[in-house]
C-alpha cells in the first residue's frame, strides 16, 4: 500500500487492534499511549511510555509495527514522546470499563495531579462493588498494579495504580 | 563546548546514580523479609534501570560519538563512573537499606523536581516522568523508616546506627560543579528540613557533623564499588557483545 493513500484515521482504527502485553484485555489505544500518527514519507507513530522501567515498551512497539506491517505499510517509524508525561487519566471510559470488567479495579481520575499520594482512595471492588476494600500491598504483579483485598467478598484483587 | 561536556557528565551522574541504585536493589531480590517488600523493591529497580536507560539514551545523543546504553552501563570502568558514593554503599541489613534510601530519594526528588522547570528541555520531560516514581518510591522508604526508627529498641537502635554510618556520603549531593541543575545551596536548605521532619517522625537523632566524603563526581569510588559493577558487567566482560 501506498503510504499517501491511508489516512491517519485509518491508522488510529488498526492500532485499536494492538493489545497491551501485560494487560491483553486493553488495547494501546484503550490505555492512551498513542500520543499521535502523521503521515509523511512514512507513517510516524508517537507512543508514550507509561512507567519508565515498564518492559512492555519495546514489545508495544514491535507489535505496532507488526500490525502495520500486516496492512501492508513498509514505511513504519516509532518515536518515544516524553512530554507530556503519561499519567493514568489518559486511560478512555472503554478502558476503564474493559479493565473493570477484567478483574481490575481502574485507576482513580486525576492521577497527575495527587499522583499517588496521600488522598484517601476508595476503590470498589471489580467483583461485588463494594467499597469496603482494604490496601495488601501498594506493589504488585506489575509496576502498574497494587494489590487490594475486598472485605465483603473476601476476592483479593489487583488496582491500577494512578500516577 | 565547555557546556556540553559539563552537561554531559551531569547526565551521566543521573543515569550513573539511578543504575547503581537499581544494582543494590537487584542484589537484594529474594532477601526481602516479606513478599510484599519483595515486590516494592523489584517494582522500584526496574523504574531505577528504566531512569537510567533514558538518561544514557540522552548521554549518548549528547557525546554524539554513538554510545549507546549498554555502552554506558557494561563498558565503562570503575572510574568513569559519576555516581554518588552514597549509593553504591553495601545494602547491609534491610533498615540500612532503607535509611541509604530515604537520604538519597529525598535529595533525588527535589532534584528531579528542580529539573522539570530547567532549561535543558530533554531533561526536563526525563525528569517529570521519573519524578512521579521517585514520590511513590520515597513515600514507601519513609513510612519504613519510621516504622524503624519508632519501633523497638532493637530496630531503632539498628536505624541509628545505619544513619551515623551513612551520614557522611550525604554532603557530597551540595558539591558544586560546572553543571548543578537546580540551585544547590536552597535544594540543601529543603533538604534539611525534610529530613529533620522524618527523622522527628521517627524519633531518630541526626547524627553530629562527621567531615564528608566525596569523591563520586570524580571517579573516585569506595572500595565497594569494583565488586558491584563486577559481577554487573560480568556478562559483557566475558562475552563481549553478547546479546539476546
Amino acid at each position: 500500500m501506498v503510504v499517501a493513500d491511508i489516512t491517519r484515521e485509518q491508522v488510529f482504527e488498526w492500532l485499536r487492534e494492538v493489545p497491551d502485553p501485560e494487560i491483553p484485555v486493553l488495547s494501546i489505544t484503550d490505555l492512551g499511549i498513542v500520543r499521535d500518527v502523521t503521515i509523511g514519507d512514512d507513517v510516524r507513530v508517537a507512543l508514550s511510555p507509561t512507567y519508565s522501567g515498564c518492559p512492555a515498551t519495546e514489545m508495544i512497539e514491535q507489535s505496532v509495527i507488526a500490525a502495520l506491517r500486516k496492512q501492508g505499510i513498509a514505511d513504519i517509524s516509532i518515536e518515544r514522546s516524553l512530554s507530556p508525561p503519561w499519567t493514568t487519566d489518559w486511560i478512555s471510559d472503554e478502558g476503564r470499563e474493559k479493565l473493570l470488567a477484567y478483574g481490575i479495579a481502574p485507576p482513580a481520575k486525576g492521577g497527575g495531579k495527587r499522583a499517588l499520594l496521600d488522598g484517601v482512595r476508595v476503590i470498589a471492588c471489580p467483583q461485588c462493588a463494594s467499597t469496603d476494600t482494604e490496601l495488601i500491598s501498594e506493589f504488585g504483579s506489575t509496576a502498574c498494579k497494587a494489590s487490594y483485598r475486598c472485605v465483603a467478598c473476601l476476592e483479593p484483587f489487583e488496582y491500577f495504580k494512578c500516577i | 563546548m565547555r557546556n556540553k561536556e559539563a552537561l554531559l557528565s551531569y547526565v551521566l551522574q543521573l543515569g550513573d546514580n539511578s543504575l547503581i541504585t537499581a544494582q543494590r536493589m537487584i542484589e537484594r531480590v529474594t532477601g526481602e523479609p516479606e513478599l510484599e517488600e519483595e515486590l516494592a523493591n523489584a517494582n522500584f529497580a526496574l523504574d531505577y534501570i528504566g531512569q537510567a536507560r533514558m538518561f544514557y539514551s540522552y548521554a549518548g545523543e549528547l557525546e554524539g560519538n554513538g554510545r549507546t546504553e549498554d555502552d554506558f552501563a557494561y563498558l565503562r570502568d570503575a572510574q568513569e563512573f559519576r555516581n554518588f558514593l552514597l549509593v553504591e554503599q553495601p545494602n547491609g541489613h534491610f533498615g540500612e537499606s532503607i535509611v541509604r534510601q530515604v537520604l538519597f530519594e529525598t535529595f533525588y526528588l527535589l532534584q528531579l523536581q528542580g529539573l522539570m522547570s530547567c532549561g535543558d528541555q530533554r531533561l526536563a520531560e526525563i525528569a517529570a516522568c521519573a519524578e512521579k516514581e521517585i514520590r511513590y518510591h520515597l513515600r514507601h522508604a519513609r513510612k519504613w523508616l519510621v516504622r524503624l526508627g519508632d519501633g523497638t529498641e532493637e530496630s531503632h537502635e539498628r536505624v541509628q546506627q545505619a544513619l551515623v554510618q551513612l551520614w557522611r556520603y550525604t554532603g557530597e549531593f551540595f558539591e558544586t560543579g560546572d553543571f548543578d541543575g537546580p540551585d544547590l545551596t536552597q535544594l540543601q536548605q529543603e533538604w534539611n528540613k525534610q529530613i529533620d521532619a522524618v527523622l522527628d517522625e521517627a524519633t531518630l537523632s541526626l547524627p553530629e557533623n562527621q567531615g564528608i566524603a566525596t569523591g563520586g563526581r570524580a571517579g573516585q569510588h569506595s572500595e565497594y564499588f569494583g565488586f558491584l559493577i563486577a559481577e554487573m558487567q560480568h556478562m559483557q566482560r566475558a562475552f563481549p557483545g553478547a546479546t539476546w
